[in-house]
Formats: structure tokens, sequence, C-alpha cells
């Protein structure tokens, strides 16, 4: 469980990035950090391996204050995800996927048969494990980044934007991946995005930040889409200008779905 | 030819000491630069120092350097330490820049991500900046060794003994053979110290090559 | 520290100040073997390298040449080319164009290599010809690193120019460097060498001044394409 409590954060030039925020990230779920640039997402997620420290309040993991933890050995046992996979462009795919265990100490050859294992596991052909991170396409980097940041087998796995930079289909085929890992591995998965879709998508706890890290909503996808709290949340996740509103019309017997513009997105069975 | 003969090991001695007077202050310089440019990519008020001050130094003429040094430092007119000196100050001028520049070309994003994958301090520079920094630090390499080699002629001037010596002596005598051996070996040098330094970075930084193509792709 | 102060009295003598053999007249010959240096290499050089870096053609040959030409010492290109022909001052433009080519020429090559791609697409597509590219965009883009190339190239020649004594005939500063050091005379020595830096120094800031100037034009540009 992660928790924040009555957490700020105030930058040297003086702008508060995030301002008394409170939440808790339950075990084994996928919480989705969402909203538009600025809104302090990121300074959120990165407050949780000390990447940046709170200016107030305080950031636990099961209950142990982050600060009081060596921040180096904390982000070590923390697997990270970020946009454009940051992966080390002097070090094969191999040596990337291992490079905690390595800074762990853990044996040269225990280090590949785990990394190889990690590269299956994340449905990467292990012929590419001698490559430089340059010859891969986006997608193969981002799957190495989410290899490299699952192998130590962390329990909180934190993805800032990682499927930001790659192509739409790419990006399908990588969200459903996540999917598949989660419902396998059962993580604690902090996630950030802009895109209300993707949130909706992977999350299990959907938080809607506005400016300065404020929680607009925090619910499932179906609590928000029931019952948004307010019109930020209306006009953020689509719902003021018809765009997810489903209405169904009767076709030849079938029950088809149509959205706002009259569309057929879909039938409806059962 | 027949002059070559009578006198290899004359031609030996200089050639040996004109690669010990191009090396060291090449070494040298590249070491001493590594921190300076390291700390000047931190800090932009120090990168605007070692830049103005490295530039200055540079734009000093090498002779006029080498001959000043006794008169500042003590040192003996004839003395070779002179052209050690001088040479690694300028070895230190060029190859900071290009240490601040190879660190500077280090992606922000590639930092970030060693940070939170657990690199400490140290490790981050020596096992992250430091190879990543490589291909610009490689590029500066060369350049000072090729220079190096051509300015430690220049010494012969100062009554340092060096290939440059053959060509003071030669037009003295008018012996052409002597002077084109001489023009020859320094070439040569220079371009075997250059082969050296592209096979060390092949070696070193097998990645590199891709990496540059990757990085003007982004920009 | 008697060197420090008889070179200080050597300066400050009057005598040296003046005639043939004097700072000022000295300080002019060199100037005029480092101008007359750098506008022979300019119209060999600058040709070439905007002729490169605008076609793209023979770029690894310039490179490969350029890096070949640093290597070759001027000291023995000075000596050998004043044994074999006898005229001193030929030799020493010879061995000094030598030595200012390939910083012009890399200027030339990379100033035009640093104008993005883009810029010159957008220019052939308004209709511009081959030379209206080259003189109306990429040349004024690329004019900072030309005059980047034409300061190293001045710098050295100046430096470099000091050893063209070491042949009978020419003269400039190196005269006092060479000429003192022959006979011992190291005030002398040493306040010429002083003399050179301070030129060096000097001529070093007249060309940042003008780089400074045409850098922020270069900036401004674009804002207004």
């Amino acid at each position: 469980m992660i928790e924040y409590r009555s957490v700020g954060k105030t930058f040297s030039g003086g702008n508060a990035a995030v301002a008394d925020f409170d939440l808790v990230i339950p075990s084994h779920t996928t919480t989705v950090f969402v909203g538009s640039s600025g809104c302090g997402k990121t300074t959120l997620l990165r407050m949780v391996n000390r990447m940046v420290e709170p200016t107030s309040g305080q950031v636990l993991i099961d209950d142990v204050d982050v600060a009081s933890r060596n921040p180096v050995e904390l982000r070590r046992s923390i697997g990270y995800v970020m946009q454009a996979s940051g992966l080390l462009p002097h070090r094969s795919v191999l040596d990337n996927v291992g490079t905690v265990l390595r800074l762990q100490g853990v044996s040269r050859a225990e280090t590949r048969r785990r990394s190889l294992e990690l590269m299956e596991t994340v449905g990467l052909d292990t012929a590419l494990a001698d490559r430089y991170p340059h010859q891969l396409s986006g997608g193969q980097q981002q799957r190495v980044g989410v290899a490299r940041a699952l192998v130590t087998d962390p329990n909180i796995l934190l993805m800032d934007e990682p499927f930001g930079a790659v192509d739409p289909i790419v990006r399908d085929e990588l969200q459903a991946e996540l999917l598949r890992l989660q419902r396998e591995l059962g993580k604690t998965i902090v996630f950030v995005t802009h895109d209300i879709d993707e949130a909706f998508l992977l999350g299990d706890q959907v938080v809607i930040l506005a400016k300065g890290g404020q929680r607009a909503q925090v619910g499932t996808p179906a609590d928000i889409l029931a019952a948004p709290a307010n019109d930020f949340v209306r006009s953020f996740v689509g719902l003021d200008k018809g765009g997810r509103e489903l209405h169904v019309e009767e076709r030849d017997g079938v029950q088809v779905v149509v959205d706002a513009q009259g569309r057929a997105t879909g039938v409806l069975k059962g | 030819m027949r002059w070559i003969g009578n006198n290899t090991d004359l031609i030996l001695g200089y050639l040996a000491s004109h690669v010990w007077l191009s090396i060291v202050p090449t070494v040298l310089g590249f070491l001493l630069a590594l921190p300076i440019g390291w700390w000047a990519n931190r800090v932009p008020a120090v990168r605007g120092v070692v830049l103005s001050v490295g530039n200055v130094l540079y734009t000093i003429p090498s002779l006029a350097f080498i001959l000043i040094l006794p008169g500042v430092i003590g040192t003996g007119f004839l003395d070779p330490l002179n052209i050690v000196i001088a040479l690694t100050v300028y070895a230190v001028a060029v190859m900071a820049r290009f240490a601040s520049d190879g660190f500077a070309s280090v992606s922000p994003a590639v930092l970030d991500s060693a940070r939170a994958s657990g690199f400490g301090a140290a490790g981050l520079a020596l096992r992250v900046e430091l190879p990543l920094a490589g291909p610009v630090l490689l590029a500066g390499l060369r350049v000072v060794s090729v220079s190096t080699v051509s300015l430690v002629s220049v010494g012969a001037l100062a009554g340092v003994d060096n290939l440059g010596r053959l060509f003071t002596e030669g037009v003295f005598t008018g012996n052409t053979a002597e002077i084109l051996t001489g023009i020859v070996l320094v070439v040569a040098l220079a371009l075997v110290l250059d082969l050296l330094l592209v096979i060390a970075g092949r070696a070193l930084l097998p990645w590199s090559a891709g990496a540059r193509r990757v990085r003007g792709g982004v920009a | 520290m008697s060197v420090a102060s008889d070179s200080w009295d050597w300066l400050t003598d009057s005598a040296n100040w003046s005639g043939d053999a004097g700072i000022p007249h000295r300080t002019l010959e060199h100037l005029q073997y480092t101008g007359l240096t750098i506008a022979i290499a300019a119209v060999i050089a600058i040709p070439l390298g905007l002729y490169i870096g605008h076609t793209g053609r023979f770029r690894g040959l310039a490179v490969a040449s350029t890096g070949a030409l640093r290597a070759l010492p001027t000291l023995g290109v000075l000596t050998l080319v004043s044994l074999n022909t006898g005229i001193n001052l030929t030799a020493t433009l010879v061995a000094l164009v030598l030595l200012a080519i390939p910083p012009l020429l890399a200027g030339a090559y990379a100033g035009l290599e640093s104008v993005d791609p883009a810029t010159v697409d957008a220019a052939r597509a308004v209709g511009m010809t081959h030379w209206q590219v080259l003189w109306r965009v990429e040349v004024p883009l690329a004019f900072p690193l030309l005059v980047g190339g034409f300061r190293s190239a001045t710098l050295q020649v100046i430096a470099t120019a000091t050893i063209a004594p070491q042949v009978p005939g020419p003269g400039g500063l190196g005269v006092y460097l060479l000429g003192g050091l022959a006979v011992g005379d190291y005030p002398r020595v040493v306040g010429g060498a002083v003399i050179v830096i301070v030129l060096a120094l000097v001529v070093d800031l007249l060309f940042a001044v003008v780089q400074r100037l045409t850098t922020r034009r270069r900036v401004s540009t674009p804002d207004r394409v």
C-alpha cells in the first residue's frame, strides 16, 4: 500500500506543483494519475521513489515513510518505466534489463539467466539480447524498459507515460500486454498518463488531477463516468460534448450502439 | 636515402623523444580536463569561466608561450619541461570544452532513468556519464593528439630535441632529404596516433556509431 | 626574475619602437603576412568548402585531407620549400597557406551542413535556384561558422608566422623570438613573445565581436522566415 499524507511540493521558483494531497493506493492494483500537463502527476509519481522530495507531508510504503529510507536502495527496490524508455544507449539489451541486478551485486550468470527470462515474460525475442537499444523499434524499446523495471520482481511498478512516444497500433499492443502481465503478476502499479482512454483502460483506480495537483475525482472508471464530480471532470472525460454518450438503434432485429455523431460503434449483446 | 641509412640512430632518437613529448601532454591534458569538463557541465558559471579561460589560453601563440614560460615559472630556457607544460595547457584548454560538451550530450532522460534505477552519484558519473560522453571525448582527443604532434616540432626552435630538429638542422646544412624525412615522420606519427585512437574508440564504444544516428534522428 | 624586469625594459625602450626593426614595423609585417596568407587560402578553401557543403559531394575526401593537412608540420614545409626555391617569402606563404586551409575549409562545409535541411528544402520549394539557395539561405545561416573558420585560421597564422625567420629573409615579430634566441638575448625573446600574445588576443577579440553580431542575426532570421 502506498499512502500520500497531506503531501505538498513547491519548486525553487516558488510555484506549487502539488499542495496538501492525500491518497491511498491499494496493493496489487493499478492506480492511474491522469491530467493535463502541469497538473503535478509526474511529480506525485516521482515522490514514491524519492526522485522528488515533498516539501511537506509524507509518502508511505506499507506504513514506512520513504524519507527514512536510503534513496538509492529505495529506487533499486521499485520498478520504474519512463517515456522513451530511458535505456542506457551504451549497453546491450540484456545488460539494460539486468542493470539493477548488477547494481545489487547479483552474479553475472544469474543476471543473464533472469534477464533472458524477463525478456520472454514481456514478449521480447531473446535473439535481440545482444543488440543495442537504438537497433530496436520504439515498441521493443518500451518492452525492454518494462523488463528492466520488473527484473528484480519489485512489489511496486512506477510508469511515467510509458507508451506516450509510440504509434497508436504499437500502443494498443503494449497496453494489452500490460493488462496481461498485471493479471499474471499482480503488482502495485502507479501509472501516469494524459490520455483518459488509457487511464480508463488500465486503471482499477483512476485519479483525475486538476492544476496544482488538486484531486478532481478519485474512483473506478465506472464510478467516474456514472457520477462525474464536477464540470471539470465531465469535460475532461469527454461527457460534456456527448463524446461518451452512446445510444442503441434497432436495425433488422439487432441492437446497434451508436455514438453522439450518429456513427455506429458496435452491437449490444445479451 | 643514404642520409637516412647513415643517421638511423639520430632519427630514431628524435622520433622517440617526439613520441614522448606528444603523448605526455595529450594524456595529462585529457585526465585534467575530465573533472573540469564534468564540473563545467554541472555549473553554468563554471562552464563560462572554463570556456573563456580556455579560449584565451589557446589563443596564445605556441612558440611565444614556450619561450615566455621560463620567465614565469623559472625553468631553464632550453628545458623540455617548457614544452610539456605549454602543450599540456593547450590540451586542457581544448579538451575541457570537449569534455563539457560530451557530458552535456548525455540525454537527461537516460540520466534520470539511471538515477531511478538506483545508480548512486559515483556510479552515475563513472558508469553512465563517462562512457556516454565517450564519442565526444574521443573526438576531442583526436584533435588534441594531432595538434600536439605538430606543435612539438615547434619546440625544436626552443632547442629541445625532437623531429623538428631535422627541419632546423636540414635548412642549415641544405639537406632536403633530412627535412623530407622529418615531414614524413611527423605526419606518419600523427596519423598512427590518430589510428590508434580510432581503434581504441571502436573497441571501447561499440554502440556509438548508431547512437549518434539516433540522436540526429531525434533532433 | 630579472628576465621579467629586463623584458619590461626592452618593451618600454623607445629605441625598440622606431625604425625598420622597431615593434610597429615588425607588427605591420606580421599582419601583412597574415592578411596575404588568409586571402590566398580563402580563395582556395572557401569555394571548395561551399561546394562540398552545398552538394554533400567529396565530404569524406575533404575530412580526410584536412586531417592530413593539419598533421603537416609547418616548420618542415617552410624549410623544405625555402631550400628548394630559394625564395623565402614564397616559402613562408606556402607553409602558412597550407596551415590556414583546413580551418577555412571546415568552417565553410560545416557551416553549410549546420543549416537545417528543412529550411533548404523550403527554399527550394518556393522556387529558389541552386545559387539563390546558396547565397540567400545557406551562406547567411552558415555565416557564424564561416567566421569561426576565419577566426581559427587567422590565429593559427599569427601564431605560426613567428617561425618565418627560421629561413633567411622574412621579418615579422618572429625576428625578436628567433633572433633573440640565437644570440641569447632573452629579454628580447620574452618581450617579442609578449607582443605576439597581445596581438593574438586583440585579433581574437575582434573576431569574437564579429561573431557575436552575426550570431544574433542568425537567431532572429528564422523568425522572419
